[in-house]
């Protein structure tokens, strides 16, 4: 017999693994002290958490929520601890938390509107509840609709048969579009509904309207755009860029792969002018300079003007990201798609889009989460965000000199909504999750 | 070489005299390189064709060309009495006729197995979803794969992720099958799987091109195997008398080199 040869008579039993690689023990040594460079950044860096928390700590925590001026809470501060250093004073927050929420119009300017936003709001998380999550009853969709009609009602105010008979020709041209898809192909059955609609709206809404509000008025008090402000105008321009872009997006990456080359050439230079711009110079433009080409008849307003640019800017930004996200897509899919007989516009629906979009989401996601934080930008034309009533709010003898506990505020407020973003993102990765490819 | 030693039933596997795919003087260009020469080829409905070369030959972009995965420049191809044109009518009829398995499988990884192979039915043909379903599972039963249904494509192994490609194909009841490399992509313990499914779908009688390096279903599948080689069709004949007497100078050395080890 060859010394090779060797052959196992019995089978080993399963062992338990040493004790310093589970349990706390492990962990500590996996992570913390696995080499002595690592301990030593270990403890350097507990040491300057441990004194900077030291600091902050006493700050927030000994802070002043009953007080009437900063001057107020700086004699408290004496008073009660004696010392000469400062504490924070949350008064400010409590006194004027109300402006930064809901902005001059609904905040103080109208005491007891603030029902309108907050109904608002509820209704927009209804509305979304069907499109986040799956398992929610499909019914939710009326609300879905009924957002888009309702939340500008209750914002701007006015009557509500605005809205009501905008909504009715849109249903109009949804019939408009059925009868004439009986007569006409598809491509041509769409622009004459929608000019069908164009037309409705331009005509007929005005008088109907007109004739309903003064049979049954119902009325909210009517809010100008100039002064809605606070988080009510960062979610109002949020919200809707948020949930225009995306399908303008998709378009506009399909544009982009389009064999059709004035698609093409069109959504290429679409996107690369508006990402070649910074959002703030558009913005301006939008607003004040249009006024100077614009008849003077015409008054732009300023809110629709921002929410459209910052969906068209977003949009670009989101079209880029998809556009990886379709390149990531082995062309195998495309081809199988073709060889099944589906049309282009099926393949991209059924195929192409949901997995393109499935690895998009962290890109898209975090693409919202910044547009949602420049809407900041629009102080930029004297309309009012957060950090613009803040301005105010320090500008106020009362709170002159206050400065880290408004911006703490309206910065918890921002990493309240952006943070919950990115973990539905997180937790829609997972469901999406079908196994390997 | 996997050689499949099953005995297969040559009785239904009958070659008819109606023309299922008739290929005209084709011409293909990528860019300045001429990829397809002069093709001209001939395929009876019922026929079994195994067509065999180096890479590169252009024997996939060959058969890619008869579902216009791939657009020809010059010549006709005529699949089921209807020409490819750019008309996407024509393209779309075809389509729905030929079904077509690929190397990489190509499942919809977000789809299930099921609903991989109901899509087409339900999209393209207009079939009521309960109809599809039942179908579907029919054909899954026949590649031995039913109890996969609700799973994920990245969950099955490749044997199985290929049979799966290969129902999906039949759910729209195609008339012609092409076979671009199915077992390149496998492990040698899967292909046999495979091979099997597609013997027993030209035992029953479909009209299949198979772009293959596998000489052991050429041999015991194929009624024709055609060699191609610079983008030519070099040699074709019956298999016996193919691989025993090849005739080209190119098919001896291609064939002493894939069947010499």
């Amino acid at each position: 017999m060859s010394d090779l040869s060797y052959v196992r008579t019995e089978m080993l039993e399963q062992k338990a693994p040493p004790a310093s690689s589970v349990g706390l023990v492990g962990w500590l040594r996996a992570n913390l002290f696995s080499s002595v460079g690592n301990s030593i950044l270990t403890v350097v860096t507990l040491f300057f958490l441990l004194s900077l928390l030291a600091s902050m700590m006493p700050w927030i925590f000994l802070g002043i929520w009953n007080a009437d001026s900063l001057s107020h809470c700086r004699e408290i501060f004496a008073e009660r601890y004696g010392d000469s250093t400062e504490y924070a004073c949350w008064a400010v927050v409590r006194d004027r938390w109300d402006q930064i929420i809901f902005g001059y119009s609904f905040g103080n300017l109208n005491e007891g509107l603030y029902w309108r936003p907050l109904v608002g709001l509820a209704l927009i998380i209804l509305a979304l509840l069907p499109i986040l999550y799956p398992n929610v009853p499909r019914v939710l969709y009326v609300a879905t609709a009924a957002s888009l009609f309702l939340y500008p009602w209750l914002i701007w105010g006015g009557s509500i048969w605005g809205p009501l008979t905008i909504a009715l020709c849109i249903i109009a041209g949804v019939f408009i579009y059925r009868f004439a898809s009986r007569f006409m192909i598809m491509a041509f059955a769409m622009p004459v509904a929608i000019v069908g609609t164009a037309l409705l709206i331009y005509f007929a809404m005005a008088p109907v309207a007109g004739a309903l509000g003064s049979a049954v008025p119902i009325e909210l008090q009517s809010v100008p755009s100039r002064e809605i402000s606070g988080f009510v105008l960062s979610i109002t321009i949020g919200i809707v860029a948020i949930v225009a872009s995306l399908p303008i997006a998709v378009l506009l990456a399909l544009g982009r792969q389009s064999d059709l080359f004035i698609v093409n050439k069109l959504s290429t230079g679409f996107i690369e002018i508006i990402r070649g711009v910074p959002l703030i110079t558009l913005i301006f433009v939008a607003t004040v300079l249009m006024k100077y080409f614009l008849p003077s008849s015409v008054d732009l307003d300023p809110v629709l003007a921002v929410m459209v640019l910052v969906t068209l800017f977003t949009a670009a930004y989101i079209a880029e990201v998809i556009r990886g996200g379709l390149a990531a897509l082995p062309k195998g899919q495309y081809e199988a798609a073709d060889a099944l007989g589906l049309t282009y516009w099926q393949a991209q629906r059924l195929i192409i889009l949901p997995q393109a979009l499935k690895i998009s989401i962290p890109g898209i996601v975090s693409n919202f989460i910044s547009v949602f934080k420049d809407t900041t930008l629009v102080s930029i034309v004297a309309l009012n965000d957060p950090l613009g009533i803040s301005d105010s709010i320090r500008s106020d003898s009362d709170w002159n000199g206050i400065v880290w506990e408004l911006y703490g505020f309206i910065a918890i407020v921002f990493w309240l909504f952006c943070f919950s973003m990115s973990r539905y993102s997180l937790w829609l990765e997972r469901q999406l999750q079908t196994g390997h490819r | 070489m996997t050689d499949t030693a099953t005995e297969i039933d040559r009785s239904k596997m009958q070659v008819s005299d109606e023309v299922a795919i008739q290929i005209n003087n084709m011409n293909k260009w990528y860019g300045t390189f001429h990829v397809l020469r002069d093709i001209n080829l001939t395929v009876n409905r019922g026929e079994r064709i195994v067509i065999a070369g180096p890479s590169g030959s252009g024997k996939s972009t060959m058969i890619r060309c008869i579902n216009r995965l791939e657009e020809h420049q010059q010549g006709d191809i005529i699949v089921d009495g209807t020409e490819l044109t750019s008309d996407l009518k024509n393209i779309d009829k075809i389509r729905s006729e030929v079904g077509m398995c690929f190397q990489h499988f190509n499942l919809f990884p977000h789809l299930t197995i099921l609903e991989n192979c109901t899509l087409a039915p339900i999209w393209v043909r207009k079939t009521p979803k309960k109809e599809a379903e039942e179908t579907a599972m029919h054909f899954l039963e026949k590649v031995k794969i039913p109890d996969q249904a609700n799973k994920y494509p990245g969950q099955l192994s490749g044997g199985q992720q290929q049979r799966v490609a290969i129902a999906r194909s039949l759910c729209m009841k195609p008339r012609i099958m092409l076979f671009d490399e199915p077992t390149s992509a496998l492990d040698p313990e899967m292909i046999k799987e495979v091979l099997d499914t597609m013997i027993e779908l030209a035992e029953e009688g479909m009209t299949m091109l198979c772009v293959t390096h596998e000489m052991g279903f050429a041999r015991q599948v194929a009624n024709r195997v055609i060699f191609m080689d610079q983008g030519q069709i070099v040699e074709q004949n019956e298999p016996e008398e193919f691989f025993n007497n090849p005739q080209s100078e190119r098919t001896k050395l291609f064939l002493s080199q894939i069947l010499g080890h």
